[in-house]
Order: structure tokens, then C-alpha cells, then sequence
């Protein structure tokens, strides 16, 4: 199964039409997308607008594979459970985020194992038509040793 | 020797999974936790604030109101954050009951600090960036990241 999410904040239709129309080509992939509050009603794919944590939870522990905008939690979270994730950032100049962080953090986040950053439609659906060659990343729990020492430090020197 | 009381503030989604990510530093203390919406892993000692953003004046205030409640009935001795809203006020009410005070800025923004961020780095005893390149003399640091 393949889970879309676009996150809580925003919708974001221009990602959410373009599975569709891959869904319509592909009936025999399962899909379920997360929307937001976006016009765009899919016909070729399950979706609601928000899931609840325990609902989400459910939905991406499904799935094989993840597409997500190019949010933080998105990517760590597949990262962690070791699914690969399919990245598609949202353009402010499309009216689509406050300003361009998405597409910083693509190009920060090309090379990362398990993370695949596709800019524009055609990478988009060429990247899913490799579906079965995608491979998941490994990300532990917890954040880097030295990023955890240098705060606990501080915390004991402090007061 | 009592624990030290550590509050842990983050706006949901991103901000609060990379805070988290930092859970093996909170379980040594007394932690809270703060967001707009319950993640697990935060145990029991969690506060509950509005989802509130730049442009929204009323929410804001609301949330700012929220937050010095907390601030005064949890009187931490650390405030930690990842952003956004929440974390800005955070800091800046942290400051004003004289806890020490930690920004760390999200690892999304890898070009430029995000506007909570540069904010609170008035405000920040340890101002931390997860990008080299955004260190600056007078700026955040960098010390890791949550990867």
C-alpha cells in the first residue's frame, strides 16, 4: 500500500491530482492520501482530509511505501520505520508554502538513503514507475550523540 | 540532589518529532512537555496549547497567555525548543522567570534560520542550528543534528 500525506497545515492539490492521475493508470496499487483541506477530490484513490495520531499511525505502518511533501516529520518518521519516502516539495511561488524551505530541504536531502526528492511531475511519476526498486533508509530513535551530549551538558551546568 | 525541572516546547508535526528526537536527554530530568497536539512519548506531565501561527494576532495572544500559565505554574529551571510559535514564547517568558533558555532551530531550515528562530535568539542562552553554514559569530551554534 502507498500512503500520501501532505501534512496538517495546507493542502496541497497539485501533488495530491497528480497521484490521482498515476492511481487511474495503476488500479491494482492500493493508495491512501491524507489531503488537508484541499479542492481537489481524488476518484482513483481512498483519502481523507486529516487523521487523528492514532489513524495515521495506522494508515503508515500499511504502507510500503510513503509520499510525502517535503516536511521534517514526513521524512524522519519514514525514515525511521525504515520506508522509503518519496519527497515533493511544495513551491511558494505556486502559492503553495509561506516561503521556499521545502525546496531547501530537498537539495539538503537528495543524497540521504531511503529519500528520494523529485522536483517536478515527470521525476515525480518516473520515480514511481521504479516503485519496486525503492529502497527503505535506517534512522535510529534518537538524535545524533554529540547533538544529545552538548544539551545535556548545558542542562547540568545550568542554575 | 532533586532533579532539575526541564520544560520541552514544540508547535506539532516536525518541530515536536525532532524535539523528541531528543527524549534520552529529557528522561534524566523533570520534564513537561508542551504542544498543540499529544505525540507519544511525552508521558503524562503534558500541557496542552492553541495551534497558533505569525499572522494570526488573536491566536497569539491566547497562546501567549497559555504559555506564561505554564510558565508560572511549571517554573522550569531549562526551556527547550524547536519551534515555532509556542517555542518563541517559550523562551522569552523563560527568560523573564530566569530559566536558562535552548533554541534549537529545525533542521528544514538549512538556508536561512526560520523567523521564530531568529527571533529567539534574543532570547536564547544556547542557540543552536543543525547547519554549519548558518553559524555565525553572534549567532547559533552548531552542535549535531537530530538525524
Amino acid at each position: 500500500m502507498i500512503f500520501l500525506t501532505v501534512g496538517t497545515q495546507l493542502p496541497f492539490d497539485r501533488f495530491v491530482e497528480i497521484i490521482d492521475s498515476w492511481a487511474a493508470t495503476n488500479p491494482n496499487i492500493e493508495i491512501f492520501a491524507q489531503i488537508g483541506e484541499g479542492q481537489y477530490q481524488p476518484k482513483h484513490m481512498q483519502y481523507c482530509s486529516f487523521l487523528d495520531e492514532a489513524a495515521y499511525k495506522q494508515e503508515f505502518d500499511k504502507a510500503s511505501l510513503v509520499l510525502a511533501h517535503a516536511a521534517m516529520g514526513s521524512i524522519i518518521t519514514s525514515l525511521i520505520a525504515s520506508k522509503p519516502v518519496i519527497v515533493f516539495p511544495r513551491i511558494a511561488a505556486l502559492g503553495e508554502h509561506r516561503n521556499e524551505h521545502q525546496l531547501a530541504t530537498c537539495r539538503n536531502f537528495e543524497s540521504l538513503d531511503g529519500c528520494y526528492v523529485t522536483y517536478d511531475k515527470s521525476q515525480l511519476l518516473s520515480t514511481l514507475d521504479d516503485v519496486t526498486c525503492l529502497k527503505g533508509g535506517s534512522l535510529g530513535l534518537y538524535a545524533n550523540p554529540d547533538l544529545l551530549n552538548c544539551i545535556d551538558n548545558f542542562i547540568s551546568a545550568a542554575g | 540532589m532533586k532533579k532539575k525541572k526541564l520544560l520541552a516546547v514544540a508547535s506539532q508535526g516536525g518541530h515536536l518529532i525532532q524535539l523528541l528526537r531528543l527524549k534520552p536527554v529529557f528522561d534524566r530530568y523533570q520534564t513537561s512537555y508542551v504542544s498543540n497536539q499529544y505525540r507519544e512519548g511525552m508521558g503524562e506531565d503534558y500541557s496542552q496549547v492553541i495551534d497558533a501561527n505569525g499572522n494570526e494576532k488573536l491566536k497569539l495572544l491566547i497562546l501567549f497567555a497559555q504559555m506564561s500559565w505554564v510558565m508560572l505554574t511549571k517554573r522550569p529551571d531549562v526551556v527547550i525548543s524547536s519551534g515555532a510559535a509556542p517555542g518563541f514564547f517559550a523562551m522569552m517568558l523563560g527568560k523573564m522567570i530566569g530559566a536558562k533558555t535552548i533554541w534549537i532551530d529545525s533542521i528544514a531550515n538549512a538556508e536561512e534560520l526560520s523567523l521564530s528562530g531568529k527571533k529567539a535568539g534574543a532570547f536564547a542562552d544556547l542557540w543552536l542550528t543543525q547547519w554549519p553554514n548558518l553559524v555565525e559569530p553572534t549567532g547559533p551554534q552548531f552542535s549535531g543534528r537530530v538525524l
